[in-house]
């Protein structure tokens, strides 16, 4: 089986590693490099859980080949706290009730981050829209929407504070 | 953790590179964004020895359009076509069903080549193998027959469900293409070929695409019309992330009180996406009941769904009709008024 080494910036640093060719991401992620936050919940493509960010953007790494990252920076929802300290997406979930069971969570938290990384100000059209890849069978979405409004809240809050 | 079958990856970055590739690498595929053969390998649907991505050659990631003309490279992803602003200005659309494909994950990850070659789909093909073993399999795969025409004769039915084909067809689009051969273009009417006929002289829900043996879609090139709007729309089960049901396209010039073109092409019911034969006819007059009436029929005639999918196939033909007229009639309206 053809393997190769594998260089990313994984939240935010160099990491190598050797994948298999045939090896997805969300799959390399956890069982390689047991980064067990990214979560698989369906048997490919339909429900968003296993989102994480590739150059800032949202992808499906259950459907992405590990191989075909090389080079790339790759940030799952472990990058997201700071030393235990909850980024303003967390938080946003967190204060207004986002998760329930919490499967879904991370895809959430990682297509909400991609948004706000490129639209720190989003409408409630615009946070719907973004979140159109994933899928939460507990919250009925409300207060996903209400998370990610708060979390953009609290970053303009920062902002002015900082 | 389920393995994937083993597959070499291999990544060019020209479209020469890619020409060697697939000699070198017989029985190999072509991977864009994987948001469909990925999931077909995961469901053990294939199992090629070679994947050659093709989101590394940059020469295939440009959109050209202006008033007259657009070509786009197939590594273009669905969020950049949706989202450039000439293709937006000029091809309404193509920037509509572009945006309007699965979610906006899946558009980030999705190509414009994947989606003019996207696999045709069935309920009895999209499943995991243990789904299919337990049903003997059937025609599109390693099985006998067709469970959804049990006396097809060896007759596919598989939907094609893209979106991007049916836009472009309003546009006389065509694919360039590369190969052992060389290169050639090709009109996507004759890129499509899932006839399902009886006689089997055409293609089916199995042999859908007219493409040589390991050739490839390079752009997709469509040409405008002076005068004429566009739209499309599309009916899903759940409208955030979803096959369509029926998709539709329209394309018109009004001139004053008369019609002066009609297009129409429609996806997620046949085989292949149709561009409607016959509309030239319903032109000439005003938009009225003949209009209308002419429409149904052509869809009626043209448009064939069989039960591929959980709605069943007279309710896709019906929402196809609905969703063409209803279109025609907004571009219409709205042409009186810009
Ligand atoms: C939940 C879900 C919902 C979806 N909803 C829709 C929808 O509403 N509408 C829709 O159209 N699609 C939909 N899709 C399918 C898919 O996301 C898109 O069609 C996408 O554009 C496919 O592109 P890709 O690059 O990911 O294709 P890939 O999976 O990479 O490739 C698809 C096929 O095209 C071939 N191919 C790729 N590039 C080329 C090339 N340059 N030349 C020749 N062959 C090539 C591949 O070998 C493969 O057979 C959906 C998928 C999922 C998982
Ligand atoms: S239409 Fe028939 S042969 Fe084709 S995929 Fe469906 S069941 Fe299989
Ligand atoms: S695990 Fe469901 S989309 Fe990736
Ligand atoms: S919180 Fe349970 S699936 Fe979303």
């Amino acid at each position: 089986m053809a393997k190769r080494l594998l260089r990313l910036v994984l939240n935010g640093r160099p990491q190598d590693g050797v994948a298999a060719d045939n090896m997805l991401l969300l799959d390399y992620l956890r069982e390689v490099l047991a980064l067990t936050g990214t979560k698989t919940g369906c048997d490919g493509g339909e429900c968003g859980a296993c989102t994480v960010l590739i150059d800032d953007k949202p992808v499906l790494s259950c459907l992405t080949l590990a191989v075909t990252c090389a080079g790339k920076r790759v940030d799952t929802v472990e990058a997201l706290a700071d030393d235990g300290r909850l980024s303003a997406i967390q938080r946003g979930f967190h204060e207004k009730l986002g998760a329930q069971c919490g499967a879904c969570t991370p895809g959430f938290l990682m297509a909400s981050e991609g948004l706000l990384r490129r639209n720190p100000d989003p409408s409630e059209d615009e946070i719907r829209d973004a979140l159109g890849s994933n899928i939460c069978r507990c919250t009925g979405y409300v207060k996903i929407i209400e998370a990610v409004r708060h979390a953009a809240d609290l970053l303009k809050q920062q902002e002015t504070a900082a | 953790m389920d393995a994937l079958p083993e597959f070499e990856v291999v990544r060019p970055t020209t479209v020469e590179d890619v020409v060697a590739a697939r000699a070198a690498h017989p029985g190999s595929r072509l991977v864009g964004g994987g948001t469909d053969l990925v999931v077909n390998i995961r469901r053990g649907i294939e199992a090629p020895p070679a994947l050659i991505d093709m989101t590394g050659v940059d020469e295939l990631k440009t959109i050209d359009a202006d008033a007259d003309a657009i070509t786009v490279g197939a590594s273009v992803t669905l969020a950049e076509l949706a989202e450039h602003p000439d293709v937006r200005a000029h091809y309404p659309a193509i920037a509509a069903a572009a945006g309007e494909i699965a979610g906006p994950t899946h558009r980030v990850m999705g190509t414009v080549g994947g989606n003019i070659c996207l696999d045709t789909r069935c309920i009895f093909y999209n499943q995991s193998d243990w789904w299919r073993g337990s049903n003997n399999h059937c025609l599109k795969t390693t099985g006998e027959m067709c469970h959804v025409a049990p006396k097809s004769k060896g007759v596919c039915f598989a939907t094609f469900s893209g979106d991007l084909a049916p836009a472009f067809l309003l546009f006389d689009g065509e694919v360039e293409l590369a190969g052992p051969s060389g290169r050639r273009s090709l009109p996507l009417t004759e890129l499509y070929i899932g006839y399902s006929r009886q006689d089997g002289s055409t293609g089916d829900g199995k042999t859908y695409m007219s493409l040589e043996p390991d050739e490839f879609v390079l752009r997709v090139r469509a040409r405008n019309a002076p005068g004429l709007v566009s739209g499309y729309d599309k009916m899903r089960i759940r409208r955030s992330i979803e096959y369509p049901v029926a998709g539709a396209g329209v394309a018109l010039r009004r001139d004053g009180d008369t019609l002066a073109d009609l297009r129409v092409a429609i996806t997620g019911t046949n085989p292949r996406p149709v561009r409607l034969d016959g509309t030239e006819a319903l032109c000439g007059g005003p938009l009225d009941d003949r209009v209308t009436d002419g429409l149904d029929e052509l869809v009626r005639d043209q448009i064939m769904a069989m039960k591929t999918t959980f709605t069943p196939g007279h309710y896709r033909r019906r929402v196809a009709g609905v969703l063409a007229r209803r279109l025609m009639q907004r571009l219409w309206d709205e042409a009186a008024t810009s």
